[in-house]
């Protein structure tokens, strides 16, 4: 079974997916960071705010930015096979109705939580 | 024989437990038309070049399940595969992945016989009734429950996808977990609490890591990836109520 998963673009594909979760757990330690700097008090907070806006984080927050994006996308397209037959109305929901419903409301909670950090900042 | 009769290389894996210590590799040059399945390829071999070429088939219209095989690396019936899709290039054909090879492209399916007799892919009546009684009446709902897992024709090909039953050969896999849920959903059958507890094990659901190529290349659509991810659902239900309601894997 050795490099099984470079034999099939299907293989590779799931390996890219499953590959960039490591990512979302590198923004959620990022954010954990912060919220550790937050309990230290206003420098180690202010500290913190400033090391974000170094350009190896910002070049880091773009990877994230791809690569979560990329995660979220490959996630929901999984929503079928994961999901337990979904009945609306006696008929079966179709798979790309599953998947395209579960796309757009990720898009819908992202630009709304934009919006409300946005306001917040403003 | 005419003149412009294409001719396709088809490189077939060999292997003859008698005289071969492992697999080789050996080319052929088919000549064929448009019509010729990977099937016809085999057959043709064998007719005309080596008459020891193995391989199952019966049906030759992809209902019997039987010739299955790697074509160029992906698990298909060669009945349905045609060779004009793949010409002007070389076709490989190799026995199905994740199975012991018991000669050339014929493998050895007793461990997914077992497993198949295993989940017991049967009705367990919820409550016998004798003939005076009548027959079990069913819903066109209650049916259309369980209608897409009775269209596994055990090709086994979603084992020839699965890594997970590449990596461990004791996982129940993709069409005996299907054919289980497919007993699990039949409101006849009582007999869910038995089957959760072989899903539940630790050869059941959770080796499954929602790969999902098991679904794809499943030429009956039974889509038995989300057979055995809904039972993922079913085995952590049955554990976390098992204080309420003790069933299934938990017991």
């Amino acid at each position: 079974m050795d490099g099984w998963w470079k034999k099939n673009p299907h293989f590779v594909e799931y390996m890219i997916h499953e590959g960039t979760a490591v990512f979302v757990a590198a923004y959620a330690l990022t954010l954990l960071c912060g919220l550790v700097r937050l309990g230290q008090g206003e420098a180690a907070w202010n500290a913190w705010l400033e090391a974000l806006k170094s350009p190896f984080s910002l070049v880091a927050h773009v990877v994230f930015l791809a690569a979560i994006a990329y995660h979220a996308f490959t996630w929901f397209k999984l929503f079928p096979l994961t999901m337990p037959p979904m009945v609306v109305n006696g008929k079966k929901v179709a798979p790309e109705v599953m998947v395209n419903t579960g796309l757009a409301a990720a898009v819908a909670a992202a630009l709304a939580l934009l919006g409300f950090v946005w306001r917040i900042a403003a | 024989m005419s003149d412009t009769q294409k001719i396709i290389e088809i490189e077939v894996l060999r292997y003859n437990p008698e005289s071969d210590q492992e697999p080789h590799s050996q080319v052929y040059k088919v000549p064929f038309t448009d019509d010729m399945s990977v099937l016809q390829g085999a057959q043709y071999i064998k007719d005309n070049f080596d008459g020891s070429l193995t391989y199952r088939w019966s049906c030759r219209m992809a209902i019997c399940g039987s010739c299955g095989m790697m074509i160029n690396g992906v698990p298909k019936l060669s009945c349905e595969t045609f060779l004009r899709d793949y010409y002007p290039n070389r076709i490989r054909i190799e026995a199905m992945a994740h199975f012991p090879i018991e000669k050339d492209l014929v493998v050895d399916l007793s461990g997914f016989m077992e497993k198949l007799e295993a989940i017991q892919p049967y009705i367990i009546p919820k409550e016998p009734r004798t003939l005076e009684q009548g027959e079990y009446i069913q819903t066109p709902s209650q049916f259309a429950e369980f209608i897409q897992y009775t269209s596994c024709i055990n090709c086994t090909l979603c084992y020839a996808a699965c890594p997970q039953v590449g990596l461990n050969p004791d996982f129940i896999g993709p069409a005996a977990i299907a054919l289980a849920h497919r007993y699990n959903m039949d409101s006849r059958d009582g007999g869910q609490a038995q089957r959760m507890e072989l899903l539940a094990s630790e050869d059941g659901v959770y080796n499954c890591s929602a790969v999902g190529y098991c679904s794809e290349v499943c030429p009956k659509h039974v889509d038995p990836g989300n057979a055995v991810n809904v039972n993922k659902i079913h085995a952590a239900k049955d554990y976390f109520l098992r204080f309420l309601s003790p069933k299934g894997g938990s017991k």
